[in-house]
């Protein structure tokens, strides 16, 4: 289970100085991050205004109606794409391990923000893997019932049954991945130290050593081992 | 002036007249939750199709075609009658040929249904329309699609319990039969039902036009349909087109006439059980947000956390890992 999580992932390093920093995420990383961030926002803006009658005046961000109904999927594959890009970057340094399981049971201490008691951890917590597994299996379910009902090139493709279920399966879906969006987002804001992680692309040594410091650990011993060129 | 007409063929007068039919006449209006009261009620309003009494001819689709001034493309013969091959945006009424061998007469029935929208009271394209007011019901049962406020999503295609809705591949607006509500609105009745030769169709109060299937119904049973009846599908709060069919007991031979149709239940959860439980989730995430942001401390990473990673990075002893943790 646990052997297959690559802990530290090739970009990742400390720069010594005070306070020490830790590269964590790549240009191209964030770059794929903040276009999925943008279209998925896009997506729900749009999305919510042909949900919601209420929100329906959310159309004219886009151009009014038929713009945001002829906008909206395109933002879609545009998100699909960008995604994915990201999701090859990220997936091995999410699969699951042993220590999960410890951090999910306490997940009140989590909640608390009582980090000492919870055991040291890698570059990502069972939190931070689920918002990335539940994103990643929503995405993929919102590009197919997407395409489901996207009647403008695919309606001949599909039985009104197919389209019925795909619009249903779409809502659902939409619904779910707003709330992790929600998750997410309160997250890294409540986490303090941790927006810079995509926008500079670095995390404070202090910062490492709090929420991941067996990812910290590992890359010191790293150092130690090939040292600086 | 009387508020519906009650027949389609009388001629219409010479001077011209103002709309009977208006805003203030909507019993409903799509992605609307607080429509006014409609200011009167109408006599409602139906077209009565009697299959029995059709002879094919068409006539109801040229003048379908030459009222709304709509051009079908000119099709391909493909060796059956129902032409064009399917309703599109250009044609609001079809139809359907069907051939029928009657298991129990051994006879071969050519079976002709004109297809078109039903104008359900319970209009299930109304209810799937996320765009304010693109599709609309009067009090007199018609419904009607506004095309300026139509967005093109296709949700009225979904929603639709009988496939007859179509958006159009040039204007990305869904079109169908209005029930001529242009020409009720002035006391005509639908071009369809004036064209047609043999009064196959009919048009009148929906009252009216239930007496008169009532009367078909009898003398079909005189003849032998001992299963003639009205079809008024209660699945969809009845219609305000109804066919008298001679085989009443299966609409399906008739080029898939719907048993029992009603609003899919993948429709009406998606519009009602998704919406409200998917509403107060996304709410309840954000409001549970808050009041964590606001009642728990914010994660900060302490002065002493930054001192033990400048420790690690320079080699210095710093805590060591707890003993026997799970990796």
């Amino acid at each position: 289970m646990s052997d297959h999580v690559e802990e530290i992932q090739p970009g990742d390093a400390i720069v010594p100085g005070k306070p020490v920093t830790v590269n964590r995420y790549g240009p191209l990383a964030r770059l794929n991050h903040w276009v999925t961030a943008t279209s998925l926002i896009l997506l729900a803006i749009s999305g919510l205004a042909l949900f919601w009658p209420g929100l329906f005046f959310l159309t004219g961000l886009f151009g009014g109606g038929q713009n945001t109904r002829a906008f909206h999927p395109w933002i879609g594959v545009l998100l699909f794409v960008s995604f994915f890009v990201f999701f090859f970057q990220l997936w091995r340094a999410n699969l699951p391990s042993r220590v999960d399981i410890v951090w999910l049971s306490r997940i009140r201490d989590v909640l608390g923000g009582h980090e000492e008691r919870l055991p040291e951890l890698g570059k990502y917590n069972a939190g931070q893997k689920f918002i990335f597994w539940a994103m990643t299996g929503l995405i993929l379910l919102l590009i197919v019932s997407g395409i489901g009902i996207w009647d403008q090139y695919f309606a001949g493709y599909f039985s009104i049954t197919a389209r019925r279920i795909a619009v249903l399966v779409h809502s659902i879906a939409a619904v779910l991945i707003i709330c992790v969006f929600i998750l997410h987002v309160y997250a890294a804001i409540w986490t303090r130290g941790t927006l810079r992680a995509m926008t500079r692309g670095t995390v404070t040594g202090g910062w490492a050593w709090r929420h991941h410091r067996k990812w910290l650990r590992e890359l010191a011993g790293q150092r130690k081992t090939r040292p600086a060129k | 002036m009387i508020d519906s007409p009650r027949t389609a063929v009388s001629n219409p007068p010479t001077q011209s007249m103002i709309s009977n039919l208006g805003p203030g006449d909507l019993v409903r209006r799509s992605a609307t939750e607080r429509l006014p009261p409609p200011e009167r009620q109408l006599t409602p309003v139906a077209k009565l199709i009697d299959v029995s009494k059709c002879i094919g001819c068409k006539a109801c689709q040229s003048a379908c075609v030459e009222w709304n001034d709509t051009t079908p493309a000119i099709g391909e013969n493909v060796g059956v009658y129902t032409n064009p091959h399917d309703l599109t945006e250009n044609m609001f009424t079809l139809m359907r040929f069907t051939e029928w061998v009657n298991p129990e007469t051994d006879n071969l029935e050519w079976l002709i249904r004109k297809d078109g929208c039903m104008h359900c009271a319970d209009p299930g394209c109304l209810k799937a329309c996320p765009a304010p007011g693109a599709i609309v019901q009067y009090s007199n049962g018609i419904v009607d699609f506004i095309h300026e406020n139509c967005i093109g999503c296709g949700y009225c295609i979904k929603g639709c319990p009988f496939n007859i809705p179509r958006i159009s591949k040039t204007d990305r607006r869904a079109y169908k039969c209005t029930l001529c509500s242009d020409r009720v609105a002035v006391g005509q009745g639908p071009a369809c039902a004036k064209a047609c030769p043999t009064q196959a169709i009919v048009f009148g109060t929906k009252e009216d036009m239930k007496k008169h299937a009532a009367g078909r119904i009898e003398d079909l049973k005189s003849r032998g349909y001992d299963k003639a009846g009205l079809y008024d599908p209660p699945g969809v709060g009845g219609t305000h087109v109804m066919y008298v069919l001679h085989h009443n007991d299966k609409p399906g031979i008739y080029a898939d006439l719907p048993e029992n149709p009603r609003i899919s239940p993948l429709v009406q959860s998606w519009k009602g059980v998704t919406k409200y439980i998917g509403l107060a989730a996304m709410g309840l995430m954000a409001v549970g947000s808050v009041v964590h942001g606001v009642f728990a401390r914010p994660n900060r990473v302490s002065e002493e956390e930054e001192r033990h990673a400048e420790d690690l990075v320079e080699g210095r002893p710093v805590p060591p890992p707890p003993p026997g943790q799970p990796r």
